[in-house]
């Protein structure tokens, strides 16, 4: 029952015209709610959670690391499944996604360096270490460019799209190795303060502006996705009749 | 499903397993190289080259700082609980080094017992909870109190938790 109702999706968000009146009558919902709580998340930890006993006031850019860095590592988990069903299936939409995905990826992956760079200053005492968790975080934008440069470098797009599925899956092996690296091998960096399983080490009252302001980035890298993949597909699909028909009706 | 699709699926399989085998070996292998720092019990236990440059981490032995009061030179003890040596750094320390804090060092080991830093950097655990919780923590007698969980339970003191 509840493979067939996948199942049915699957299909149905697999066509591209499917997609695009889906994801018309979602935006209107999913951007507002994004930005709200994106904007509750940020101004409540920065302006009102407590300082840490540590670190005083400077750990409040955890609010903006920690959402960055998990978006990051989600979206490439997404781009590598978009990947899989890309070559293996040789689906359509899934080509779409994994190009939408990428860019907003690569953003949040450059923030999160860049925020974890000033916060080092501060507290250990430099920008920079090469130890695990740092240097597999330096080449998960690496990943994420390589996808994006494949994109571009190969001019059938569906070739390009089989070429970067395999390099988007490939690196998943190195997610693993991001989220782990803190626990497997010594590390300057700390370990997981949020944990799946047990107890997170994080005073409740820092724990719920940090979890908003993750759900905050996640919302709105879900609303980046949705609109890039709409771009493409209108110019994938741009001689087929309903996009002629939708530009000729000015976008109604 | 379709043989062909089936196929594809099967070699994709086959090359992230294999790739997946490879870099977990390898990662495994270089195990030791991707360590950022030799630990106090890998320098007892003589695994650390003497004369080379590498860094240590451990915690800062409460009770060892010693500082000189005409120049910047300090010297204190770290431990993990298994091994321990003196560092001595010249320098100005960062604002979260303190007694029991986690901290790397970067330098020479001029014998098993004394370590020579040239770069003195802190490390701070995954716990983050407001001062008065501290506080009343502390207060309250509590024997973590200064690895206290945010939640004021019990808490171990583990000697590789830094």
């Amino acid at each position: 029952m509840v493979w067939q109702t996948i199942k049915r999706w699957y299909h149905m968000l697999g066509s591209p015209r499917y997609f695009y009146t889906f994801s018309s009558a979602l935006l209107p919902w999913l951007t507002p709610i994004a930005l709200l709580v994106f904007t509750v998340g940020i101004v409540w930890g920065l302006a009102f959670a407590p300082s840490d006993y540590q670190q005083g006031n400077s750990y409040r850019i955890i609010f903006i690391h920690v959402p960055a860095s998990s978006g990051a590592l989600m979206g490439y988990v997404a781009m590598g499944v978009a990947g899989l069903v890309a070559v293996v299936w040789r689906m359509k939409m899934a080509e779409v996604m994994m190009k939408a995905i990428a860019p907003f990826g690569a953003a949040l992956a450059a923030i999160s360096l860049a925020t974890g760079a000033l916060w080092g200053k501060p507290t250990w005492g430099t920008y920079w270490q090469w130890d695990a968790r740092m240097t597999s975080m330096l080449i998960l934008l690496f990943m994420y460019v390589g996808v994006i440069a494949l994109q571009n470098v190969i001019r059938d797009p569906r070739q390009a799209a089989r070429a970067a599925g395999l390099l988007a899956m490939v690196g998943v092996i190195n997610v693993i190795i991001v989220k782990y690296s803190v626990e497997w091998v010594q590390t300057l960096h700390q370990g997981s303060t949020l944990k799946l399983v047990g107890e997170s080490t994080i005073n409740p009252a820092m724990k719920y502006p940090l979890l908003i302001s993750m759900l905050g980035t996640w919302l709105l890298y879900a609303v980046n996705v949705l609109v890039r993949a709409r771009t493409e597909v209108v110019w994938r699909e741009r001689r087929s009749k309903w996009v002629r028909k939708l530009v000729k009706g000015g976008g109604q | 499903m379709n043989p062909v699709r089936k196929q594809r699926l099967l070699v994709v399989l086959a090359v992230l397993i294999g790739l997946g085998i490879a870099c977990g070996l390898m990662f495994y292998a270089l195990r030791q190289n991707i360590n950022l720092f030799y630990t106090p019990q890998q320098i007892a236990a003589g695994e650390a080259p003497l004369d080379a440059q590498m860094r240590v981490g451990g915690l800062v032995e409460p009770g060892t700082v010693i500082r000189n009061p005409e120049t910047l030179d300090v010297t204190f003890g770290l431990t993990d609980g298994k091994g321990r040596f003196t560092v001595h750094y010249q320098g100005i320390l960062p604002d979260l080094f303190r007694e029991g804090q986690g901290i790397v060092a970067n330098g020479t080991l001029v014998s098993r017992t004394r370590f020579e830093a040239e770069e003195v950097l802190a490390k701070h655990d995954e716990t983050y909870m407001p001062p008065e919780v501290q506080d009343a923590l502390e207060k309250a007698g509590h024997p973590g109190a200064s690895k206290a969980d945010p939640k004021g339970g019990e808490k171990e003191y583990t000697p590789s938790g830094y």
